[in-house]
């Protein structure tokens, strides 16, 4: 790991304006992502992240309210003219987005759909996308791609789909990949090879920022891992330090509500993001909050090398 | 005590070329008073349209299954509406099993009300003190679904289903769509409330962290059948049926194998059975 970042978001401010008031949806989030690693981005329903992954490719509705840097290779993606950031799209950055479902268009058949996307990036055509699109089936582990190429999707099963939505995402060599929830609804076989797609894919030339709600797909695939809460990233680290030795109380309580780790719920509901609550966030669900808890808004603090927490517990002046 | 035999349940798909699926394909097993068994296996391998077919809510199209006693594939469509509180099912989506028109309190009281289960006055007790159960607070009441969040509309429908008092719940998929934390919540109180009402529960599941942690026994289906079942220890610590191994991520399964045909069950050890293809395979994995 190299220190330059190759995404680096600072700063950045996410607001749906509402009836009922703004909806924070990121609040100053800061997050690096650096070249060949893959970071994966954690947190429940509402947390932010899949916000946090539409921001950077400016994906979201023009009535949102968006502050901060988002920089990728040096140049601020916020502030880039539409046509150069159409050139960002898909060519420097790919997003797998949820839903395989609804992602793919139901009346062209999948092949179509990446030679399209081929064909508008590369700048080839024809038999040659063609060619592509299959080869890029192929990759992904689609059995007899020349004859699932001209297939539709709703001929293609759920893990398959999936498969398709990578391939198309792959299919300008992106070198950041945004992967939103691939695994969502996938049975615990499909899954698995979905993460094994992803542990294989040519790992050296690309980053890739992994977003789920799933914990075990980030422990096999994660070289660092941040969780969010409430619109906030409140730890940051090694996947082995978050996931083995988590600091922030959240992240812990996360982890010990698995089946698999002793199934202890986390007291009380994610707060909302209009009025979040005063001081740490967690702190109306935290057992080990304290008076400035819920007073004071802490930073993220270094609790170990490069592993950071937002907590009172570590931030003391 | 649930009792299924020999359970079959047969669709016939395609216009021109019709074409017989094989949902459930001759299923047995047994679940004892406040037993639950998980039943795992990947989507489309029929766990659905199973516990939809022993609760006849599809009509299976050949088998029984007995619960506590009673013959319930042979009960006429009067009496299996008069059994009906005894054997329920809960959903995976928790907001589409809800009527969007009705208030918390009536979905709660609505099947008490169906089944003449007490006086106005006995049914409102008895209303406030199942959402008391689920651990909900009493201001929802008014609520319509739509008003709260996923884990919530869940604790409705338990608080619905606890209502009537079932010896049997079918539970397919209930935390699939929810949040670690809060499917820690659900899976929690289902367990407890399971215990307190004495329930004999078929959990259905693909996630095997869930199955583990609220089964005592476990059937592991494949294409309409049970290829293995057991003790939740022996089937996800030491299986024998090579698409359990591969299921469970156990080392050298990765590979598919064929499966064909229907087999009889070996016993491998006691309560463990496996289809007889795994057993005959010598396929015996080390002990994990």
């Amino acid at each position: 790991m190299t220190d330059e970042a190759l995404l680096e978001v600072r700063g950045l401010k996410v607001g749906f304006p509402t009836p009922d008031g703004l909806v924070r949806a990121s609040d100053t989030v800061d997050l690096r992502v650096y070249p060949q690693e893959t970071l994966g981005l954690i947190g429940e329903t509402g947390s932010g992240k899949t916000v946090l992954g539409m921001a950077i490719l400016r994906l979201l509705q023009p009535n949102t309210i968006i502050e901060g840097e988002i920089r990728y290779r040096g140049r601020d993606l916020l502030t880039l003219p539409e046509d150069d950031m159409r050139k960002v799209r898909g060519r420097e950055i790919g997003i797998v987005l949820q839903n395989s479902g609804t992602s793919l268009n139901p009346v062209y058949t999948v092949g179509t759909q990446i030679a399209e996307a081929v064909t508008l990036h590369q700048g080839l055509n024809g038999p040659d996308a063609w060619q592509r699109a299959v080869e890029l089936l192929d990759t992904v582990g689609i059995p007899d791609p020349v004859r699932m190429a001209g297939e539709y999707p709703h001929q293609f099963s759920g893990g398959m789909r999936e498969r398709a939505l990578i391939a198309t995402a792959l299919a300008c060599r992106p070198t950041l990949l945004i992967a939103d929830e691939p695994t969502k609804g996938l049975d615990a076989v499909t899954k698995r090879g979905i993460i094994d797609l992803f542990s294989e894919i040519d790992r050296d030339h690309r980053s890739v920022l992994f977003i789920t709600h799933d914990i075990e797909t980030v422990e096999d695939l994660a070289t660092r891992v941040a969780v969010m809460y409430a619109g906030e990233i409140v730890e940051v680290g090694g996947a082995k330090e978050v996931l083995g030795d988590p600091a922030h109380p959240y992240t812990r309580g996360l982890l010990a509500s698995l089946p698999e780790r002793g199934m202890q719920p986390i007291p009380g509901s994610a707060p909302s993001l209009i009025t979040p609550p005063p001081g740490c966030r967690f702190s109306p669900r935290c057992g080990r909050a304290c008076g400035d808890c819920r007073s004071e808004h802490p930073g993220l603090v270094e609790v170990g090398p490069g592993h950071y927490a937002r907590c009172m517990l570590y931030d003391r002046g | 005590m649930i009792e299924v035999s020999n359970i079959r349940t047969y669709f016939t798909t395609g216009f021109i070329h019709r074409r017989v699926v094989r949902a459930v394909d001759d299923v047995s097993f047994q679940i004892e008073g406040g037993e639950t068994l998980g039943l795992v296996g990947e989507s489309g391998c029929g766990k659905t349209t199973l516990g939809r077919s022993i609760l006849r809510l599809i009509e299976p199209d050949e088998g029984r299954v007995v619960v506590s006693g009673t013959d319930v594939t042979a009960l006429s469509r009067k009496d299996l509406r008069r059994f009906r509180p005894r054997m329920q099912m809960i959903f995976q989506d928790a907001y589409a099993s809800l009527n969007p028109r009705m208030r918390v309190s009536e979905s709660i009281s609505e099947p008490l009300n169906i089944h003449r289960m007490g006086s106005r006055a006995d049914i409102d007790r008895r209303v406030r003190e199942l959402i008391d159960e689920v651990g909900l607070n009493e201001e929802l009441l008014n609520r319509r679904p739509y008003e709260l969040s996923g884990g919530q509309n869940q604790r409705v429908v338990l608080a619905r289903i606890l209502a009537l008092k079932p010896e049997f719940i079918v539970a397919d998929e209930p935390t699939s769509a929810l949040d670690v934390s809060v499917q820690a919540q659900i899976l929690n109180l289902i367990r407890d409330l399971g215990q307190e009402y004495d329930m004999s529960c078929l959990y259905i599941s693909h996630d095997l962290g869930v199955i583990r942690a609220m089964s005592n026994r476990v059937a592991v289906m494949l294409e309409g059948r049970i290829v293995e079942i057991g003790r939740a220890t022996d089937v996800l610590d030491r299986p024998c049926h090579p698409y359990t191994r591969r299921l469970v991520g156990a080392p050298g399964s990765l590979e598919s194998t064929p499966f064909t045909g229907a087999l009889d069950m070996v016993e491998e050890r006691p309560g463990h059975w496996v289809e007889e293809t795994a057993a005959r395979q010598g396929a015996h994995p080390p002990e994990r």
